[in-house]
């Protein structure tokens, strides 16, 4: 139960990430609440004022005339006689006090031992501080009062002066009813929520119509770019209308349009490229076989033949033999050209794997006088791999570091870490010049190309090794300094389809001993 | 006695090649160059092995191939120009036993072919048993509570090279050594197929196999009974 409250602000933040209209109906909603509470409040304070001013304003003429009369009476009584005085006084009240109750009057002596004169409820309702105001500046003062009436109280406003009766003072008070204004300001005030509200209403229900007018096509666009996506190349965007968002569907259709032919344009190239593969694959390897098997015939009894016709029929058994090679190797390579690859992934021991490599290069190690030390696991390393293609990779950089380990020993490490395995193959040959660790996976790429090629070698082992690699979701890299050698890394993802996020193995070669001492040298 | 070898192929030099290759190897060959005469010449010549290209004209590589199947198990070596692993699966799907990719060369054509026709030795009566299965090494035959499985001799020859060596896990490299003769090559596609094939015939439940049993990462055992 408690974490209902978090779970409903998470949807709600999503949403308010997640959708536009939510946001801006929200926006729309917070924006105009604020303005029309702002207006409503500024109107309420003008009326309000208005309606009081006018108020006190007909309550200051009404308490300066009632002022003059009572102070005429006042004057025209004989001086020193109390009685007459408090006769006055109250005459003076009960003739002002209102013919239609709209006021009431009240009479208060400004000194003690004198009597009130006045309906009680209005004598109790003026405010002692009103009495001081007036007491200490003499003048007329007003405040806003609550009127007593019995036991209800209503809004009124009381305004009072000083009154001269002969030797004594006293202090007139007009205490007026304010109910009217304030049932008017209430019924302003209630027609300005009302207004208010609807205004509210109206501005977000506006906001939604017009962002779910505008968000639909934006969404039903992303929808069908997604679907596009998925690879349904058939879906468009339905046009309505001629307005602008009709323009963005007709662009976005247009852009599927383009965008369908040109996949399709490429898919059928590549289909007749794979075609056109299999077909030369198919018309070249059928009389390369026959020329094959008619050089070996021939070789088969050079003995009975003269020592030139011997020799030819050699060379033409090791070029065939090389062109048999690269005719493989450029149908591989243009097979993952035209993106035909497939990897067939299958758990394999790659520790057996790479010893069975070693043991298959023993010949060419024994010729190349070029030891190969192997550092392997003594646990099997089981590995998703197209056994094929990494026994063709493995193959390729054994040999290609024997051709160029100038006889020094060629060492094969293998590790596996958490999430991939790394294979590396050093020989301590030439190495390689500064920028050729890039270049040695390109097609046809030679170190030195003055150098003679001795070996039989395509020029695209390292070009397929790549792409084998590559189809594996693994690297393969190169690493070499003139004189230091070689060192070739190749990095496979345990698993089909996961990555390798480090290579078990270091590409650049710990400083070894034999390192340090040429440093010293 | 001179093993008859038929050969399928509609280029003419190529046949040519073959059968002087052949015939200088002591093979018997015959020719025919269209698939849709292939399985009467087969019938004609009644063949100890059959050498099957893919590309025909008239009936396709793999048709004669399930035909000749159908009735025969009699080996078949297909010659293919694609090494691609769909032409290659189709291939021994429709029931080749093995298959060679051109360019070729002879020696390893005529090892392959010899290795198809090689006899098994003398097995004096051997009798093996593995999961619910009878195997009776000399009279060729597999039998299942009484029933007798028909199993092509390759496939024989696969299930008894499990079942003499029955708690030993057999790499696809030794496999392919001990029933293809082959020596340093690995194509454990061709290993897969047969597999697959021999599972779909002696398995009770080739989805659950009891027989061929799968070492992950290793290779192929046989099953406990």
């Amino acid at each position: 139960m408690r974490a209902s409250p978090v779970a409903a602000g998470r949807a709600l933040r999503h949403r308010w990430r997640a959708s536009l209209q939510t946001r801006v109906v929200a926006t729309t909603l917070i924006l105009s609440a604020t303005v029309s509470v702002g207006i409503g409040a500024t109107i309420l304070h003008q009326v309000r004022s208005g309606l009081l001013s006018s108020a006190t304003r007909a309550a200051q003429s009404e308490l300066g005339s009632g002022i003059e009369r009572a102070e005429g009476q006042f004057l025209a009584l004989p001086d020193d006689n109390p009685s007459a005085v408090e006769r006055t006084a109250y005459g003076v009240v009960t003739e002002l006090s209102g013919q239609q109750g709209d006021y009431q009057v009240v009479m208060l002596p400004s000194d003690g031992g004198l009597a009130s004169y006045g309906p009680e409820g209005a004598v109790v309702s003026i405010p002692s501080s009103l009495r001081a105001a007036v007491t200490r500046s003499g003048r007329e003062a007003w405040t806003y009062i609550k009127l007593r009436n019995g036991l209800s109280r209503s809004a009124g406003l009381a305004i009072g002066a000083p009154v001269q009766a002969g030797a004594v003072r006293y202090q007139l008070y007009y205490l007026f009813p304010l109910a009217r204004e304030a049932a008017t300001l209430r019924l302003v005030e209630r027609t300005m929520l009302f207004a208010g509200a609807a205004l509210v209403l109206l501005l977000v229900g506006i906001a939604a119509v017009v962002t779910r007018e505008v968000v639909r096509p934006v969404r039903q666009a992303a929808a069908t770019a997604e679907r596009l996506a998925a690879g349904r190349l058939k879906e468009r965007m339905q046009v309505r209308g001629e307005d602008d968002l009709a323009t963005l569907a007709e662009s976005f259709n247009r852009m599927a349009d383009t965008l369908q032919q040109q996949i399709s344009k490429l898919r059928e190239m590549s289909r007749l490229q794979r075609r056109f593969v299999a077909d030369v694959s198919h018309e070249l390897r059928t009389p390369i076989t026959t020329i094959r098997m008619a050089a070996d015939v021939l070789h088969e009894s050079s003995e009975a033949l003269p020592p030139e016709v011997t020799r030819s029929s050699e060379l033409l058994q090791a070029q065939l033999d090389r062109f048999e090679s690269l005719l493989a190797d450029l149908l591989e390579i243009s097979r993952y050209d035209a993106g035909a690859a497939v990897l067939e992934a299958e758990p394999i021991d790659l520790v057996h794997l790479v010893k069975q490599v070693i043991t298959l290069a023993a010949p060419l190690a024994d010729r190349r006088h070029s030891p190969i030390e192997a550092d392997l696991p003594d646990t099997p390393v089981i590995v998703d791999v197209d056994a094929r293609r990494i026994d063709r990779v493995l193959r390729n950089l054994v040999t290609n570091a024997l051709e160029h380990g100038e006889g020094q020993p060629v060492e094969v490490r293998l590790r596996a870490g958490t999430d991939g395995v790394a294979v590396t193959v050093r020989d301590h040959g030439v190495g390689l010049r500064p920028g050729d660790a890039s270049l040695v996976f390109g097609r046809f790429w030679r170190a030195d190309p003055a150098r003679a090629r001795s070996t039989g070698g395509t020029g695209l082992g390292l070009s397929i090794a790549l792409e084998d690699v590559r189809l594996h979701g693994g690297w393969l890299q190169a690493w070499g300094e003139p004189g230091q050698g070689t060192v070739f890394r190749m990095t496979l993802p345990l698993h089909a389809g996961g990555a390798v996020s480090s290579s078990p193995l270091p590409l650049e070669p710990v400083a070894d001993t034999d390192a340090e001492m040429t440093g010293l040298r | 006695m001179r093993a008859r070898v038929l050969v399928v192929d509609d280029d003419p030099a190529l046949s040519e090649m073959l059968g002087i290759v052949l015939r200088n190897e002591g093979f018997e060959p015959s020719f025919v160059s269209d698939g849709d005469q292939a399985l009467a010449a087969f019938h004609a010549t009644k063949p100890d092995l059959v050498l099957l290209d893919l590309m025909l004209p008239g009936m396709d590589g793999i048709d004669v191939c399930r035909a000749i199947r159908a009735e025969s198990a009699a080996p078949i070596v297909m010659l293919t120009a694609r090494a691609d692993t769909v032409d290659v699966v189709t291939g021994l799907d429709s029931g080749a036993d093995d298959y060679i990719v051109k360019p070729f060369k002879p020696k390893e054509l005529v090892a392959r072919i010899r290795a198809r026709l090689r006899q098994p030795a003398n097995s004096a009566g051997e009798i093996l048993q593995i999961g619910d299965l009878g195997i009776d090494v000399d009279g060729h035959s597999v039998t299942r509570d009484g029933e007798t499985i028909a199993l092509t001799p390759l496939e024989f020859d696969l299930l008894v090279a499990l079942a003499r060596k029955p708690r030993l896990v057999f790499t696809r490299d030794q496999l392919l050594e001990q029933v293809w003769g082959y020596r340093h090559v690995s194509d454990t596609r061709l290993v897969n197929v047969h597999v697959q094939r021999l599972r779909a015939k002696v398995e009770r439940d080739p989805e659950h196999p009891e027989i061929v049993v799968t070492v992950r990462g290793v290779g192929y055992k046989a099953g406990t009974s």
